[in-house]
């Protein structure tokens, strides 16, 4: 954009150029590629009417893919926020041979394609795999079975977990602790009472995003899974057996259905996190 | 806040404060041995399946596989999509930044949610919303396919799903580093009589230049693994092209193990190099990137 | 209770923070640490509550050795320069926090708790604050917060880092004053650590002047106004306006 002295009122309020531009780019290229196609998820799936989406619904079939995908995710959500910070912490606070490398590799399940990790988990998990056969062995079932849903989606979230933890951690001032030690606090207290408090607005951010992750994951779960209906089988996975059904308005219902799941969830914790914020704000 | 002499980005603390603020050893050696054998287990066998399962009928057909045709072709795709996918959404990544960054305006926190939308939509579903809009059965898909443009289940299927699932990443990495980076020095330019244009790329550009190429690096790690929404767009056609993780769900179910490992092998090496890239970058330059710190 | 430092010795890699300090702080008295950054002040005083272990010599806290003592053990006050309250507790939980912490028959009952928490408040007037959070409070404010948490747990003795250092000069002035009322009246040996010379000699029964890890002098006020025992000390007095 050129300095033309145009007699636009924008030119005088603001000091650098290119709002419209890039305001409008932007807006634009939102409005086709999300927006629109949003919407029209939803004008699709109001044409059922209620009734009709109701029953597609409360089908067993649906009704239980969609116990899976939400309630497996809130357990894997669960998991990760355990092992995530216990990961976070020994990263964070201790010094060790290999420490870069385990660093690094957390974000494997982000960069890795979903589909390479869904036949990888199936190959390690399958009864006669390396980690399957074993576990086997004791009696536990993974591939085929929501154990293996919840295994896969643990895996894919982990990074959300550690990676929203460890900054905060890492930025956390060590004088909490030492004032907490000089009242007499012992190492466990400090960590429960000091530290924990602290840094949970943010382990709650990282268990929302892994659970977000989760919810709608697809190419890692299907090949583990073993996609047995009313067994293992996913929501994102029945709504793609619908499409291949030509069953456009099952799969748009279905669709809609977790859309409108995850905004409320995904609401409450937004939520559960402003008010942790106003506790805390320094 | 404790002077942390210009070690930002350093998450190694300093140790030399005394026993007060860590565990008996014990405890640390305990949570040590958890985490590297969780990581271990959970993180790096896999990958080693990966690669033993792709070499487990010998180098010859792994190399087969990849030299195969339908091969070259799928990584063919799977490149052009990705290029196209990357390159419209870095433009949109920094018109989006540029607004955001320099600008005052209501409802930033909405358009900022927005962006982040594709982030929390399965890709499944990402795939089905376009089925919807540009399939056939819609008016607009009709009318496409009147006038003989083919979208669904054909390539610019394919590159339209793959925009809509990877939009965000270049902007979510720009936005919070523009931020953080202030606009004086933009509008410095601007009083010397530098064009927008000009702004940006002889002031702006330099400083975003390593934030920029992390973005980039993961719009395009994720546009080449895409899977769920291409799965859906593509219709499983047989004989149609297919990019690369569809090419290793075909071959995986039809029970060619070692050739769809190969594959998969490809796409692992991908993820390497974005994750060594990544690692570089933040040992480099980790002051100028603002992905470095989470990925919320 | 009376502080004696041995001998003691500290070092950071090649550099001597602590070179074989001795000194002796008398019960009941109110010392003034003095120095420019890296005299060691400030380890010394870490060092003292246990946050940094010395490589050589003693602590004796009273009768007591408290060089092998962990922090928790040797039950010093400390407020930090940042004051270091707990965001996520009100006034009142980071005051009682050092009571509720104690071991079980140590600990009083809730009610009791509670009372001395009060009582402490009300000791640096702050009775009406309870229930805030300390990012609702002003510098001064929190830093009575931090002195009160100290004195919660009856500390041995009171260790204050810097302690007006994060505030503008006119409340320093008025909490200088108000600190050594509240000295006077409830008598615990106290440390402090600061930079600026007119805090320390306005302030200290005694002033301890450091610089590079030794220790150049230990006066009063005047002795060291009048009689400086080195060029450094004269030096660093000399400014008429406090370096802060």
């Amino acid at each position: 954009m050129t300095t033309a002295s145009s007699a636009g009122w924008h030119r005088s309020r603001r000091a650098l150029p290119g709002l419209p531009l890039t305001l409008g780019i932007t807006l634009t290229y939102l409005s086709l590629l999300v927006l629109i196609p949003l919407a029209g998820l939803f004008f699709r799936a109001s044409g059922l009417g209620l009734s009709g989406l109701w029953a597609t619904l409360t089908s067993q079939r649906v009704l239980h893919a969609l116990q899976l995908s939400f309630g497996g995710a809130l357990v894997a959500a669960a998991l990760d926020a355990v092992f995530g910070a216990i990961v976070a912490w020994t990263l964070v606070r201790y010094e060790f041979p290999g420490r870069r490398i385990l660093h690094s590799m957390i974000d494997l399940p982000f960069a890795l394609p979903t589909a390479v990790a869904g036949i990888a988990l199936t190959a390690l998990y399958a009864p006669n795999g390396w980690l399957g056969a074993p576990l086997a062995k004791l009696g536990i079932n993974v591939a085929y079975t929501p154990i293996g849903v919840i295994l896969a989606m643990t895996f894919i979230s982990l990074p959300f977990a550690v990676r929203t933890l460890e900054p905060v951690l890492a930025d956390l001032s060590k004088q909490y602790e030492e004032a907490a030690a000089t009242l007499g606090a012992s190492r466990l207290q400090t960590v429960a009472r000091v530290v924990f408090p602290a840094v949970l607005p943010a382990l709650l951010t990282g268990t929302a995003l892994a659970f977000a992750r989760a919810v709608g994951e697809y190419g890692s779960i299907i090949f583990i899974a073993g996609n047995l209906p009313n067994v293992s089988e996913i929501a994102p996975l029945l709504i793609m057996i619908r499409l291949e059904e030509f069953d456009y308005a099952g799969a748009t219902a279905i669709a809609c259905a977790m859309l409108v799941l995850s905004f409320f969830i995904l609401l409450a914790i937004n939520a559960l996190q402003a008010w942790n914020r106003r506790m805390a704000s320094a | 806040m404790e002077p942390t002499d210009g070690q930002r980005m350093s998450i190694i603390v300093d140790r030399s404060a005394g026993s007060a603020t860590t565990e008996r050893a014990p405890v640390r050696w305990l949570l040590i041995a958890i985490t590297i054998a969780f990581l271990s287990l959970f993180l790096l066998l896999p990958l080693l399946e990966v690669f033993v399962q792709a070499f487990s009928e010998g180098v010859k057909v792994y190399f087969a596989a990849l030299s195969d045709k339908e091969a070259l072709s799928a990584i063919r795709l799977t490149l052009i999509t990705a290029a196209f996918a990357v390159f419209f959404n870095t433009i949109f990544g920094i018109c989006a930044a540029w607004a955001i960054t320099n600008f005052q305006f209501r409802g930033k926190n909405l358009l900022i949610t927005l962006i982040d939308l594709p982030f929390s939509v399965s890709p499944v579903i990402a795939g089905l919303v376009f089925l919807l809009l540009l399939g056939s059965r819609s008016p607009l898909g009709s009318w496409l396919s009147e006038h003989g443009l083919k979208i669904m289940f054909a390539t610019p299927g394919l590159v339209i799903a793959t925009i809509f699932v990877t939009l965000p990443f270049v902007a979510r990495e720009l936005i919070p580093l523009m931020q953080a980076q202030g606009t004086s020095e933009e509008q410095a330019a601007a009083t010397l009589g530098a064009s927008g244009w000009r702004t940006f790329w002889h002031v702006t550009l330099p400083n975003i230049r390593w934030g920029l190429l992390y973005g980039i690096l993961l719009c395009n790690a994720r546009a080449m693994g895409e899977f769920g929404a291409v799965s859906v767009v593509s219709g499983h056609i047989r004989g149609m092209s297919n990019t690369m993780p569809l090419q290793v769900e075909i071959l995986y179910n039809d029970y060619h193990f070692a050739a769809a490992f190969a594959i998969a092998s490809l796409l692992a090496f991908l993820s390497f190099l974005t994750l060594g890239a990544r690692s570089l970058l933040e040992r480099k330059h980790g002051d100028e990137l603002a992905g470095t710190r989470g990925m919320a | 209770m009376k502080i004696a430092i041995e001998k003691l010795s500290k070092r950071f890699g090649n550099v001597d923070a602590l070179a074989a300090i001795d000194l002796v702080v008398e019960s009941g008295e109110l010392v003034a640490l003095l120095g420019p950054s890296g005299s060691g002040k400030t380890t010394l005083l870490r060092t003292i509550a246990g946050l940094e272990t010395s490589d050589d010599g003693r602590i004796l806290l009273g009768d007591i050795d408290a060089t092998r003592l962990s922090v928790q053990e040797r039950r010093v006050g400390f407020v930090f320069q940042q004051y270091a309250l707990f965001k996520q507790m009100n006034v009142i939980d980071n005051v009682t926090f050092g009571l509720r912490v104690r071991k079980l028959r140590d600990r009083p009952d809730k009610a009791e708790i509670g009372r001395r928490g009060q009582k402490l408040l009300d000791l640096v007037q702050l009775s009406d604050l309870a229930a805030r959070y300390p990012n609702q409070l002003s510098g001064g404010q929190r830093q009575r917060v931090a002195l009160a948490r100290a004195l919660a747990i009856e500390p041995r003795v009171l260790l204050l880092d810097e302690p007006f250092g994060a505030l503008d000069a006119k409340i320093r002035k008025e909490l200088r004053i108000w600190l050594r009322e509240l000295h006077d009246s409830i008598g615990y040996t106290t440390l402090f650590v600061t930079h600026d010379q007119e805090e320390a000699l306005d302030l200290a029964d005694r002033v301890v002047v450091m610089n590079r890890g030794r220790i150049e002098q230990v006066d009063t006020p005047e002795g060291i106004r009048q009689r400086p025992a080195s060029a450094f000390v004269a030096d660093f007095v000399d400014s008429s306006h406090s370096i802060g």
